[in-house]
């Protein structure tokens, strides 16, 4: 597949639809204001081999069918059914607790869903065995929430911890390994043997990212990526999920409340529904479609969500906390 | 499952679904056990892993036993004596002591210090581990977190605590020799050969042999706690405390049950031996 030299701009989406150019390249851009297609400005100090939009094609490389997921009595996800793209960068938003970390999850097979089917590159993964699908998650990456760093290990030690699991490989080129990945980063080699504890939170998720990246894979999964920093890190991280794309042909999905992130890095948006707001036959994808669709989405709960508008909310909270 | 969320249950329904409870609770430890024996066997964790953990789980714990086993041979000997003196059997001291000591008090105080100190710390960091996500992380990067953190604990309780177990009864020992014959006055002769002709190297292997196990059950339950550890600080600390106390019913459950299992093989092997008393 070729990837170089394709960038494209507004106006030539995938499956003809409006879309952005995401390309390793920032953009001056607002939710708020949706002057988004306007301006490019390259920020990063990598050499850019741009991989952009135009490598997505119709594969879906992971689907989720019909899916639920329950924990004791409470249901988190009804028969959700969702495919991803390959090569596109996928935001799904929506309120707290609505089950977007859980849908990641469920996408890498950290949980089982209750009833459906997860299917990974045309392949339903329900009944594989777990150390085959152990070896089949190698090719996704993961960012936690909270970086998920291993507290008694030094930052080299995490980041080189996928290595030393799953390849055959020298000290030597283990080492060379993390010092590329935490220069892609744009961490210091210096914090190599600093303790995940002695990080701040940024730094956190910047190693988190290095140590996803680490086993080079087709997929990059990001759980609130800029949840809990200031809009500078914030803004660093979309700069690197952005960067991260431009520098290998990958598949990024974004779990996200941040419209700044959705509106920075995402290509497609999907928002759920907590089920407490939908009724028993709606669906709880109640929107699914571009970015731009998305700021122009006429459905009040996406409008508001979009708009950080609280609308009938307050009410119906307190109404809830005296009920 | 939870018998908060139904208030209103009767009696008969809360006891069956405590029952259910815990037909569930054991049957899941049982198969975490099951789990962590079979990736044991298919994968031993690397010497990075493994050394780190034993090193916690017994060197660290090596004073905490020491202290704890002189104490209780000196208590031993201080509450013994004065029994056994009305019937002047106070020269038999030796044998009581070192006979309690390596059959139950070595064992037991041994697997008492360890489920504290280790057990509750392995609940403790596993859980944090949990609710911090860094056990789906370990998955993520394809460990497995049962081979990767559970096994070496395992084997760390496992292989460490009989050595702890024989160091908490030398100490026992040593402790209630030096009370009786310092300060009781009980002859050192007489204290050594009554100790040497009635405690068998059958009754310190009894104590090794249950040790391994009371090991095995800490670990276990531990690991198992961490794992499904609730959400939060308060998740974190129920699970550490859970731990504690279920190692301790288990370690005195299989106390009772191998004790008296031991007991009954050492008569089948020697149909004609008479006990101590």
């Amino acid at each position: 597949m070729q990837f170089q030299n394709r960038i494209r701009l507004a106006g030539a989406g995938p499956q003809g639809s409006p879309g952005t150019a995401k390309t390793g390249v920032s953009r001056c851009s607002n939710p708020g204001h949706p002057s988004r297609f306007l301006g490019f400005e390259t920020t990063s100090r990598l050499p850019l081999r741009l991989y952009a939009n135009s490598e997505m094609d119709s594969e879906s490389i992971i689907e989720l069918r019909r899916v639920s997921r329950r924990f004791d009595t409470q249901l988190v996800l009804r028969d959700v059914n969702l495919q991803v793209r390959r090569g596109e960068t996928l935001a799904i938003i929506g309120e707290s607790g609505c089950g977007k970390s859980v849908t990641l999850k469920l996408m890498t097979a950290l949980l089982t869903p209750t009833a459906g089917d997860v299917v990974w590159f045309g392949r339903p993964i329900v009944h594989v065995p777990e150390r085959e699908l152990a070896k089949l998650r190698l090719r996704f990456g993961y960012l936690f929430q909270g970086a998920a760093l291993f507290d008694s290990m030094s930052v080299y030690e995490n980041v080189a911890f996928g290595l030393r699991e799953n390849r055959k490989l020298s000290e030597n080129a283990i080492r060379d390994n993390v010092q590329q990945r935490l220069q892609e980063i744009g961490l210091d080699e210096s914090i190599c043997d600093r303790k995940p504890a002695e990080l701040s939170g940024g730094m956190r998720k910047r190693v988190g990212l290095a140590r996803a990246l680490a086993l080079e894979p087709e997929i990059v999964l990001y759980d609130e990526p800029t949840t809990g920093l200031d809009p500078v890190m914030s803004d660093v991280i979309n700069e690197l999920i952005l960067r991260v794309r431009s520098l290998r042909p990958v598949t990024s999905i974004v779990v996200t409340h941040d419209m700044r992130t959705v509106d920075r890095v995402s290509d497609r948006v999907v928002m759920l529904s907590p089920l407490s707001r939908l009724e028993p036959d709606d669906s709880q994808i109640i929107f699914d479609g571009t970015t731009e669709e998305l700021f122009a989405a006429a459905d009040p709960r996406v409008n508001c969500f979009v708009r950080g508008d609280t609308a009938d909310r307050s009410v119906e909270t307190t109404i809830t906390q005296s009920a | 499952m939870s018998v908060a969320t139904f208030p209103n249950s009767g009696p008969v329904e809360v006891v069956g679904r405590l029952t259910l409870q815990l037909v569930e609770s054991t049957g899941d430890l049982a198969l975490f056990g099951l789990r962590t024996v079979r990736s044991l066997l298919g994968r031993m964790p690397r010497r990075s892993v493994l050394f780190p953990s034993m090193y916690q789980i017994g060197v660290r714990s090596l004073s905490v036993v020491m202290i704890t086993g002189t104490f209780i041979g000196m208590v031993l000997a201080a509450q013994s004596y004065n029994q056994f003196r009305l019937m002047h059997l106070e020269s038999r001291l030796g044998a009581v002591i070192t006979m309690t000591l390596v059959t139950e008090l070595g064992p037991v105080l041994a697997a008492t210090m360890l489920a504290g100190r280790v057990g509750s710390a392995i609940a403790a960091e596993l859980g944090t581990m949990r609710v911090t996500e860094q056990i789906d992380a370990l998955r993520a990067l394809g460990a497995d977190p049962v081979n990767y953190l559970v096994v070496p604990r395992f084997l760390g309780c496992f292989l460490l605590i009989p050595l702890l177990t024989a160091i908490a009864d030398g100490m026992g020992i040593l402790g209630g020799w030096v009370l009786s014959t310092r300060l009781l006055g009980i002859n050192n002769y007489h204290y050594w050969n009554y100790a040497i002709a009635y405690v068998t190297a059958y009754d310190v292997m009894h104590g090794l042999v249950k040790s391994v196990f009371f090991g095995a059950a800490i670990a276990v339950i531990s690991c198992h706690r961490g794992f499904h550890c609730g959400a939060g600080a308060e998740g974190v600390g129920r699970a550490a405390t859970s731990a504690f106390v279920a190692s301790f019913v288990v370690i005195l459950m299989l106390d009772l049950i191998l004790g008296v299992l031991i007991n009954n093989v050492y008569y089948v092997i020697w149909p004609g031996a008479i006990s101590l008393v």
